[in-house]
Order: structure tokens, then sequence, then C-alpha cells
């Protein structure tokens, strides 16, 4: 009883402190306002603004057809150049793609003599290579069928493809509900390690342990005062910044979502709190968070498809509780998975997170034990 | 001092003219107009915050002048050129024990450094650091780092570092502050005899120890940004018929506030019986191979004060926190109320209240809350927690602040509140380590008058630490403590009289003398006694040298060398920064290059095979032999393919409806259905291109077993060609972006902190004070990381190479030198940056921020700077990130060289004079 109210009154202390630390307090706004909403709008995952060059040695009505067929959002609209410009212009990267129209190309059309377009792909640009060379074969299959008046010719078996949850794959989708995942990750150990070493260099933490107070409750007090600030600005940017202002419709129950996190941040304040003690001052934590979050962050499975990793990678991430936090976060929100599919998940976060808290606490009784000198 | 300075009056060395100066609504100097004589040693006397320290600062011009004039060494201080003309002729040393000093440098390096900012050639260097080593007594330690040394030889090698370039004006701001007294009494010696060499010498020197300036020849006291009185310590003392220099600065205060204030009486204390309040045996700590307490043996009676004195770094403190529990002891043992200490004793820690040196209450809380929140950690029965707090409010004379943030009280009030905080729970012992440091005599003295109170008429314990000797002489006992041990333990009378010196300050320092004396040629002396300093001149003598020539020119590389040096030597000094710096950017490219792949592979599926006739297990087979997909357990209904596809086992659902067979034999077009997850949509749609590929593959496959031929479905063929990267592995386009990412982040954010560092730790002001120009400071600041980014360059050159197998198929000289443009550039931002944050962590952030944004979004990682439009591309083009992402992705995978990419290479160059110059207009050459 006493324990607990030690660690209510703490965590109250908590955040007070956090009330008064501008860096931190506009770092959590900027985090989940602004960033969230510059993922969601700034960058596309979709082939937008394609920059397309057309060599046009034909000259004839299909090749016309062909410069008008490539039309903005997906294109920006198509440049005119010679054969010599190829090189220099795709060297430079002003152009991504370039459709070369050979010489006789109508004529050869109608004449049944099967000629070939050309096109020259910039692989360097991965975003856009593989996506814009199915557009632009389906633009030019389309024009040169309607020039000859050729319906699309019958196949035997038809695909019909779909996109589940996200009917047409729109990329703020995706981006927005990512940023708030990366950030409850970013803000959990950023808060609780910034609150122990500001302790620290303030020379509190000294103070505390004068009191009948024990480490365990100190560390118990800034997980549960700053998670609980994470879990209420995660909670708010959805809302406000993901439902209201970007209109992306979330699949299931955000409530659900908040519960797996807070399990969640078991692990991550831990993990914030395991860093600070490495750390002698607040740069060199920042370091140290920087060389740890961003691979966290990167080979969770939130940006890229862990199923793309070297294998030895892929098991250690499964140790690792961020890749179930994302996991799940992804299932909820984009495919309203509930409680009786990710339940999995939530358990694999608790048990290594739990195991991950007890070894932090270790740690931080340990390196109070030095920090007293 | 001399006798031909007293009789001559020399015309006023500086004249300061309604000086006003404030910090946002507090005034630190309000209209002050004093003249200060030449060739003298000028005091300022007063409390901490009465605006000395603003005032020393504006004279040196290390601070600007906000309103009124500062006129020194015949100039102008606000004008700048007055001001590069004289800096070589003043030397400022910034309160703060070392803060001018650099902890990681050794004694002699940090001389070095000065020396170079100076424009000394090494010759001279050397020679004048020998003579100043030599008479201040540091010759024994050069190459001890100035983080280890004692309070007084920091003080004594900042003196060495002022004195390197033979100042006309010496601008020393509390000099002694937590020095023990021989340092000081050697440390006052050593001034006297520089000024005796050099008579024209002038010195300004503010202190917080009354007894000190009795030997200054001129005073100025001062209090509420005001001046009281100034005159030799005589005047003053005459003008209200003091005895001594303290009470005469009481007296000199207005009215209202020496009201409440009397003379401390002290009545003896009572003898309360039982075992005695604390016992300790033999305690020893060590810290690693330094012991910082030295088999040290008391014992504290109940209700007793009990005193420890002793200089910064004497072991006082350590010594508490073993008897707090605090710290284990590494040998010997102490009992407190007759119980033996443990480092977890919650219970024991009931019964003591701890004031630790440093305010260590939370800043960002009130009064009221710092009090509740205490209230509550003890565990003070809820219902008599208002009663108390209200107690102690009228106690301490808290009641006026009681809504006020703790970190906005004035100095002498927080003291007030710690202590009320230590008492709230009323401990029978109360264990203070130097309340009273930096706080005002007359706020001392009611704070004693608490301590008398809670003693005498309440029988709690005391045991207080303290530098003040007329504190110590109101304990009942006390201890003489000097490098661990205790010198001497008796009541201040009986230690005056052992002695058989006048003060116990004399008697102390006989003490200490003795000590010294004793262990001379030890690691741990503190400097030469002063008998022994005596017979060697105080300070080389006066070289000719000729300032306007090596110390005012324009610009100097010798003193931009001599920041960077330094900052070569501090970063290879810190091992988490080195760290990461080295190999920060090496770990982070191969998380990312093997991290993140743009390449969809091993994508699962599960069929719902709903026809099962040879027709439709050939269309599978197609799926199931493709290296992209890979085939999970079939699916058995609708049901369960929403289920599965919601968990994200399989990315990608296929159903085949009944009748598949029939229809494609009767050429009725069945409809295959594919339901993809879309949920992250480039792989999404990737899928689906691999997905009509196959589709495709299996019609011509199709077509060529029932028709013998390939099918016809379009009258042209259209080749795709993917060029630089024919495999089309995202790999090769990753490397070369992630080194171009990599080169951004990590040295913008390390340079950002070096520059910043400064600013929290102090040491910028040797920016201020010294020759040195901003252009110096910033480059010189800037050609390490520019060395350190090039061998990250290097380093990451050859993890592409050797271990991702991404050969470079342009020109190597090319990319190496558009790395050197870029992160001179990207060092660049990072000072430009620094230049505007004011603490580390926030420069960190922001750098993080303010590099990461653009340089992933709109440099042409995610999408071709080619098709980004509006903001996103002046963003893109603003930035320097691009153009060398064109380079590296140029000369790795396209095989370009100087003559394609020279549009690039300007641009980079470009931005390397614009940031450098916005950053020397952002840096302030003075403080504000």
């Amino acid at each position: 009883m006493r324990r607990l109210e030690n660690i209510y009154r703490l965590g109250v202390k908590e955040l007070f402190s956090l009330r008064r630390d501008t860096v931190l307090l506009a770092l959590i706004v900027w985090a989940f306002s602004f960033a969230v909403y510059t993922a969601a709008t700034g960058m596309s995952h979709e082939l937008k603004n394609g920059a397309i060059a057309i060599v046009d040695e034909d000259r004839s009505q299909l090749s016309a057809r062909f410069r008008e067929a490539f039309l903005p959002p997906y294109f920006k609209e198509p440049k005119l150049i010679s054969f010599r410009e190829i090189d220099p212009g795709m060297d430079s990267g002003r152009y991504t793609f370039v459709l070369v129209i050979p010489h006789g190309f109508q004529a050869d059309v109608l004449a049944g003599r099967r000629p070939a377009l050309q096109v020259n792909i910039d692989a360097t640009a991965m975003m856009q290579a593989g996506i814009g060379d199915g557009y632009i074969t389906n633009i030019l299959a389309q024009e040169i069928n309607t020039f000859l008046g050729t319906p699309t010719t019958a196949y035997p078996v038809e695909l019909k493809a779909r996109y589940a949850f996200n009917p047409n794959i729109t990329s703020a989708w995706f981006t927005s509900v990512t940023e708030i995942i990366n950030n409850v990750t970013m803000l959990a150990i950023v808060l609780t390690g910034a609150a122990l070493i500001r302790e620290r260099e303030h020379g509190t933490i000294e103070h505390l342990l004068v009191m009948p107070l024990t480490p365990i409750e100190i560390m118990v007090a800034k997980v549960w005062a700053n998670g609980l600030v994470i879990l209420f600005a995660s909670g708010l940017s959805l809302w406000l910044v993901v439902e209201t202002l970007l209109q992306v419709p979330i699949a299931g129950s955000k409530a659900l979502f908040l519960a797996g996190t807070g399990l969640y941040l078991f692990f991550a304040t831990a993990l914030g709190i395991f860093l600070a003690t490495i750390a002698r001052s607040m740069p060199q934590f920042g370091l140290l968070f920087m060389m740890v979050f961003l691979p966290m962050n990167l080979l969770s499975g939130g940006e890229t498809p862990i199923e793309s990793q070297p294998a030895l990678l892929q098991a250690i991430m499964q140790a690792v509780p961020s890749t179930h936090f994302v996991s799940f976060a992804q299932a909820i929100l984009y495919r309203g998975a509930g409680i009786d599919i990710v339940w999995p998940q939530f358990a694999l976060v608790t048990v290594i997170g739990s195991l991950f808290f007890a070894f932090a606490a270790a740690r931080f009784r340990r390196s109070i034990a030095v920090m007293r000198s | 001092m001399t006798a031909g300075a007293m009789t001559a009056e020399p015309a006023p060395a500086v004249r300061l003219e309604a000086l006003r100066h404030r910090y946002g609504d507090t005034v630190a100097l309000d209209r002050v107009a004093l003249d200060l004589p030449a060739g003298r040693t000028v005091g300022f006397i007063g409390p901490d915050g009465v605006g000395k320290s603003t005032l020393l600062a504006l004279v040196a011009g290390a601070r600007k002048i906000q309103s009124g004039a500062v006129t020194a060494l015949g100039g102008d201080m606000a004008d700048p050129r007055h001001r590069r003309r004289v800096c070589p002729r003043i030397a400022y040393m910034p309160q703060g024990l070392g803060k001018n000093l650099y902890m990681d440098l050794t004694v002699f390096e940090n001389l070095e450094f000065f020396g170079r900012l100076f424009g000394q050639d090494r010759k001279e260097r050397h020679e004048r650091i020998t003579d100043l080593l030599r008479s201040t007594g540091l010759d024994p330690f050069p190459d001890r780092p100035a983080g280890k040394l004692s309070g007084g030889m920091k003080q004594k090698l900042g003196l060495c570092c002022a004195l390197i370039h033979d100042p006309d004006l010496l601008i020393l701001d509390e000099p002694t502050t937590g020095v023990d007294p021989l340092s000081r009494r050697q440390f006052w010696d050593l001034i006297d005899r520089i000024r005796r060499q050099r008579p024209d010498m002038g010195v300004l020197v503010a202190t917080a120890y009354m007894d000190e300036a009795e030997r200054f020849d001129f005073l100025v006291a001062m209090n509420d940004g005001a001046i009281l009185a100034t005159g030799s310590p005589a005047q003053i003392k005459a003008r209200v018929g003091a005895e001594t220099l303290e009470e005469a600065f009481i007296a000199l205060l207005p009215e209202d506030e020496r009201r409440g204030h009397r003379n401390l009486t002290i009545q003896p204390s009572r003898d309360h019986g039982g075992p005695p309040a604390i016992v300790a045996e033999g305690l020893t700590r060590r810290f690693g191979d330094f012991t910082a307490v030295d088999r040290v043996s008391f014992e504290i009676e109940r209700g007793e004060i009990f005193g420890f004195l002793g200089s910064n770094g004497c072991g006082k403190t350590t010594t508490m926190k073993v008897l707090t529990g605090l710290l284990p002891a590494s040998e010997g043992k102490a009992w407190l109320f007759g119980e033996e200490t443990k480092a977890h004793d919650l219970e024991t820690r009931k019964r003591v209240g701890y004031m630790s040196q440093a305010f260590s209450l939370y800043a960002e809380l009130t009064v009221q809350q710092n009090l509740d929140l205490h209230a509550r950690l003890f565990h003070l029965p809820r219902q008599s927690i208002p009663g108390r707090i209200e107690e102690l409010l009228e106690r301490f004379g808290l009641t006026v602040y009681a809504e006020v943030l703790a970190a906005t009280l004035p100095l002498g009030v927080r003291q007030r509140l710690s202590l009320a905080v230590a008492t709230i729970h009323e401990p029978e012992m109360l264990i203070l380590d130097e309340p009273t440091s930096g706080v005002d005599p007359i706020a001392r003295d009611s704070f004693w008058e608490l301590l008398i109170d809670l003693s005498r008429n309440q029988g709690v314990t005391i045991f207080i630490s303290t530098h003040f000797m007329n504190e110590a002489m109101r304990c009942d006992r006390i201890s003489l403590m000097h490098a661990g041990q205790v010198l001497a333990s008796d009541t201040p009378a009986a230690l005056v009289r052992q002695c058989g010196a006048e003060t116990l300050e004399e008697a102390f320092i006989a003490y200490l003398q003795k000590a010294t004396g004793q262990e001379a040629s030890g690691q741990q002396t503190n400097g030469r006694t002063a008998a022994d300093a005596k017979h060697r001149p105080a300070v080389p003598p006066s070289r000719t040298h000729n300032p306007s020539q090596s110390t005012t020119q324009w610009f100097s590389s010798r003193r931009l060398l001599a920041y960077s040096l330094r900052e070569s030597m501090e970063l290879l000094r810190d091992p988490i920064r080195l760290t990461v710096a080295l190999l920060g950017t090496a770990f982070l490219m191969l998380v990312f290059g093997y991290g993140i792949s743009f390449d969809v592979e091993d994508l699962t599926y599960a069929v719902l095979d709903r026809d099962r006739t040879p027709e439709s297990r050939s269309y599978l087979e197609g799926l199931a032999g493709s290296r992209y997909f890979l085939e999970q357990p079939a699916l058995a209904t609708h049901r369960e393919m929403d289920h599965r596809l919601k968990s994200g086992e399989i990315a990608l659902a296929i159903e085949i409806p009944p009748g598949f067979g029939k229809d494609l034999l009767q050429g009725r077009t069945p409809e295959v259905a594919a339901w993809i997850d879309g949920s992250m949509p480039f792989a999404a749609e990737t899928t689906r291109g691999y997905l009509e590929g196959l589709h495709q593959h299996y019609l011509i496959e199709l077509s060529r077993r029932n028709h013998g031929e390939d099918p016809v479905f379009l009258p042209a063929e259209i080749e795709s060609r993917y060029r630089y990267n024919q495999d089309f592995k995202s790999l090769f386009a990753m490397v070369p972006t992630v080194i171009a990412l990599m080169l951004v982040f990590i040295p913008a954010i390390l340079m950002a902190l070096g520059v910043v560092r400064e600013k929290e730790l102090g040491s910028i002001t040797n920016l201020y004070v010294t020759p040195v120009s901003r252009l110096e400071f910033l480059f010189g600041k800037q050609l390490p990381y520019i060395a350190l980014g090039m061998i990250n360059f290097f380093l990451m050159c050859a993890l592409a190479v050797f271990l991702f197998g991404v050969p470079v198929s342009g020109s190597f000289l090319a990319l190496s030198f558009g790395a050197l443009l870029y992160v001179t550039a990207t060092t660049g931002l990072g000072l430009f940056i620094s230049s505007f944050t004011k603490t580390q962590i926030a420069a960190l952030f922001a750098t993080a921020i303010a590099t990461t944004v653009p340089a992933v979004m709109f440099s042409g990682m995610m999408q071709p700077v080619a098709s980004l439009d509006g903001s996103a591309a002046v963003i893109g083009q603003g930035f320097p990130t691009g153009y060398f992402m064109t380079i590296s992705v140029g000369t790795f995978t396209k095989a370009l060289g100087f003559a394609d990419l020279y549009r690039d290479f300007l641009a980079l160059a470009a931005f390397i004079p614009i940031l450098t110059i916005l950053s020397m207009l952002l840096l302030n050459k003075q403080e504000r």
C-alpha cells in the first residue's frame, strides 16, 4: 500500500517535471502532429509525378497518342528529347523513365511486324521503377489496342485482383499510422531515459535515495507516468490527426491498440531506463538512443516487410518486442483484427517485455549504487 | 600595495557610466557609475547575485553591454574594434572552479591551448608554461587532466592560463570560492608577487570572503545591483564604525534588509544522554585508485552541532554520503543511533534529514508542492500534512513563496526550503552538506538561527560541513579535513589554542602546513608551501612581445588549429562520442544495407480452391513454383481467409471458383479472384505486379499446350530495360543512398554537440575574451569533424565494395571529392544549428529532426528528386543531401565522373560559404 502510494506520488511529480521541460514537450507535440502529418502527405509510395521523357523517332499518329497518354498525377508531362539526350538525362536523374519509339513504328504495327518499343528505367529509383514499369506497359498496350480498334484480347482466364483493407492502396493510410507506431517507441525511450538523466544531473535522485524509497519504486513511477503521456498522446493523435485531419479510416478498435501499446510500453520504457544507466550525460544518451532506435525502428517490420530480411536477422528480431508490437498494431489498425487474432503477439510482448523490465530494474539498482559516487 | 602605487593617484583604468543590465525581469545592475583606479587590486564584495559577476563580465568584454558605457584601457568596450585591440591585454577568469578550463585536457595541454590562442610560437609557449608551472607549484603535475585537480589547483591553473599573455588588466571572478584556506593564501601571495613585478597591472577581483577583502587596495561593496560604498577597507570600516568588514557590510545594507538581523548567541549544548548519535570508525572510501576518505573516525553526541571544515574535494561530502547510506564504505564502520549503517535501511532514513551540497529539490515544482511531495513520501498522517506544511512555511519564512516555483527562488530562500524539506518528518538528526555556500551573510545568519533552534530546543543532532570560518566557530565541535583525512578534531576554541593561533583560519593553515609538509613529496600535495615558493620568481620577467603583430591580425591559422587540436583531443577522450563518431555510420550502414530492402520476396499466400480439378491445380502450380511466393496451408472457408489475412499470416489469398476447370475447357472465361493485403501499399502493388506476371505466364503456357504456339496479345513488343542495376536488386540502390544519409546525420549531430557543449560547460567564454575570431572558432572546431566524416566515408566505401559487393563503377576520385564537399556542408549545417540552440539535448534533437526529414523524404531516397513538386521540391533543392546522392548513386552505379556531375559539385560547394556566413552571423562574440 505504502509502495503504491509512493509510486503514485513520484509519478505525479514526474508529470509536473515533464510539464516544465520545453524541449521534450516540443518533441512530443512535433512527433505526434507535424511528423505524422508530413509522413502521410509528404511521402507517397505510389507512383506519383514520375519523370518521363519520350524519344519519338516515328512522329506518327500512334506515337502522338503515346505522348498524350501519360497523365498526372502518375506522371509529369512527358519531355520530348532526342536520342543523344537519353544518357545525360538519366545519368543526372532528370528522367526516371525514357520511352523510345523507333522509326516506322506505326507502319510496322499495322503491317503486323510486331515492332519493339523500348522503355528505359532508372533502376536506382527503387520505389518507382518496378511500379512505373507496370503502369507504362499497361498504358502503351491500351493505346495500341484502342488505336487498332481491336477490343482488349479475350483471355481464357481472367484474374481479378483486389486489395483488402486499403482498396485504393492510399499510402497515407499506411504512413500516418506507421509514424504513430514509431513515435511510441521513440518517445518511450527518450522520455523515461531523459527523466532519469535529468534527475541525475540535478542531483534530485540522490535526494530520493535518502528517503524511505526503493529504487524499484522510483523506476516504476517513471514508467507509469511517461507511459501514460505516450498513451494519451498517441490516442489523441490517432483521433485528431489521423482520423479527423487526414481522413484515414481506422479498421480496428483503438482501445485494443492502446491496451496493447500499454503492454509494450513496459519494454520500451525499460529500454529507456537501461540506456540512461549506461550513458553518463544527456548527449551520450542521445547518441546511444540513435544507435538503438534506428535499427529497431527499421527492422521491426514497420517500414519494410520483415520477410525480405536475411533469415538470421529475422530470427534476432523475433526476440525484440517491437517486432510483435508493430505486427499487432498493423493487424489492429489496418486490418481490423480483434483480440482473438492478436493475442499471441500480446502474450509475446508481455513476456519478453517483463523479462527485460526485470533486467533493466536490476541494472538500475546496481547503477544507482555506482551513481552514488 | 607598493609604496609607489599608493602615493600617486593614476587616472582611472576602468570607468563605468550609468551601467544597467537585466536578465528578463531581474535587474542585475542598476545604473552603476564608478571609476576604478589603475594599477591596484580592486575588490568587489557582496553576496551572490548582487551583480558582481555581471559587472566583471561587462568590463572584460565577455558580455554585451545593454545600456550605459564601459571604458577600459582607454577605449569604449562597446566598440568591437577596441575590444579586438585590447583583448590581448585583458585576462578574465570566470566564476566557478576551472570554468574556462577543459577538464579532459591535461594541465600542460590547457596552457598550450591558451598560448596558441595568443599567437605564441612553440618556443615562447614552452618557456612561459615552464615558468608559470614552476611559480605556481603545479610543475609536478603537467600531465594530470584538469578534471582531476583539486579545487585550489584548478584555480591556480586557471590563473596560469589567464597570465600566459602578460595582461595589463586581470579580472578574477570569485577565484577562491570553495578553495581551502592554505591554497587561498598561496593564491593571493602569488597575485601579490605578480603585482610587485608588474606594478602597472590592474587586478579586479570579486569575492564572497570578507576576510580576503581586507588585503585589497580598494573595495567596492555591492548589493542588489547597486553600489553601497567604495574606498579602502579601512575607510569602509571607519565609515560605519565596524570592526570587521563583514559587520561593516551588514551595517551598510538598507534598513529593511537588516531588519530582524541580530548577532547570534548560542547556548551551550545540553547532555541528552544515551549512545552517541553518530560513531564513525576508520571509515575509508575509495573510487578506483583514488582514496576520497581515508580512515576517518569521530563521534557526535546527541543534540550536538558538529562541523566539518575543509576545501572542496577534501572528502566532506563523501563522508556524509557514507553516513546517510548513499555510498557503501570501502572499509570501516559507522553507527547511527547505535545501529550500524546499511545501504538499504529504510527505517534509519526516517530518522535522518539530509541536505545535499547542490540544491537538489525539484526546481519545476512550487515550494508548496515540494513540501507536500516529501511529506507524502515520508508518509506523514494524511490529516496532519496541511498543518505541518503551514507550520514549516511559517517557521522558515516561506509563506510568501508558497506558490513560487523553486527554480525562481533566490539562493538563500532555496536553502531555507531545502532545510524545511529535510526537517519535514521531524528527524532526530540532520546531515547538511555546505548548506550556506553562496548565501549572503544575513541569510546565512538567519539560517543558523533555525539550526540553533532545532539543536538547542528540539534536541536535533546536526552534522554540518562548511568552508566559512565564522560558521565553524559556532559549532560545538569541529573536524578539520584535508585530502580525505581528519587533521584535528575538537572545539573551535581548543583548536585555536592548541596552535597558538589567533583565529581558526590561522589554526587551520597551521594544521594544513603540518600535513602537507609531511607528505610534500606525495601525489596529494596541493602545491608548495608559501615559504618554499618565495624563493622563485613569481612570474617570468615580461618579454618584449609585440601583440599588435601576432594577436590582432584578422586571421590566424595558429588560433584555428588550436581549436582543432583541442577538439580532437577531447573527442579522443570521450569513449561514447568517439565510438559513435567512428563506428556509428558503419554500424547503421550494416543495419540499413541488410535490413531495408524494397525487394519483395517470400510472400506468404494461401489458396481457397473450390474447384479441385487438374485445371485449377495447373493454374496454381505457377504460383507454387515462383521464388517470390511461399505457400501456406490451404484455406477452407471465406471466414478463415478473412481471419488469416487480418492476422497478417498471409499477404495474399487466391480463390478458384467452383467449376473453374469446366468453364475453362468450355471457353467460358472463368475468373480467378485474388485478395492482396493492402495495408502496406508498396508491397501490395509489387505483389500485384508479380501476380499478374505469373498469370500472363500461365496464359502463354496454356496457349502453347493447347495450340502449340505463343499467343499474340499485342501487335508490338514492349521491352523494359532496367538500367544501372540490371537485376533490380535494392542493395545496389540502397548502399550509395545510405552513404549519403549517414554522412549528413552523424557528422551534423556530433558537430552541433561539439559547439553547444562549450556553451553548456562555460568554456565558450574563451571565444568571448581571447583574440580568437568567430571564423577561426567555427572552422577550427569543424576541421576535426570533417576529417572524421571522411574517415567514415572511406569506411563505408570499404563496406560497400568488400562486404556488400557493390563496386564503384565510376570515378572514385569524383566520389571522394564530392564526399569532402558534402561533409563540409553537413558539418556546416551542424554548426548552423548549434548557433541557435542552447542545450545539448535540444541541439541533438533539433539536428536529428532537421537532417532526417529532408534527407530521407526530399532528397531522392524515397522518390526521385525529379518527381517532387511544390514545397517538397524547394526543401529538396535547398538541402545538400540530394546533390550528393546524385553524385554517390552516379559514381557507384552509373559509371559517372567529374564531367557528368559538375552541376552537383557546384551546388554542394555553394552550401559551404552560405552556411559558414549564417553561422558566423548567428554566433555571438559576446554573451548577451
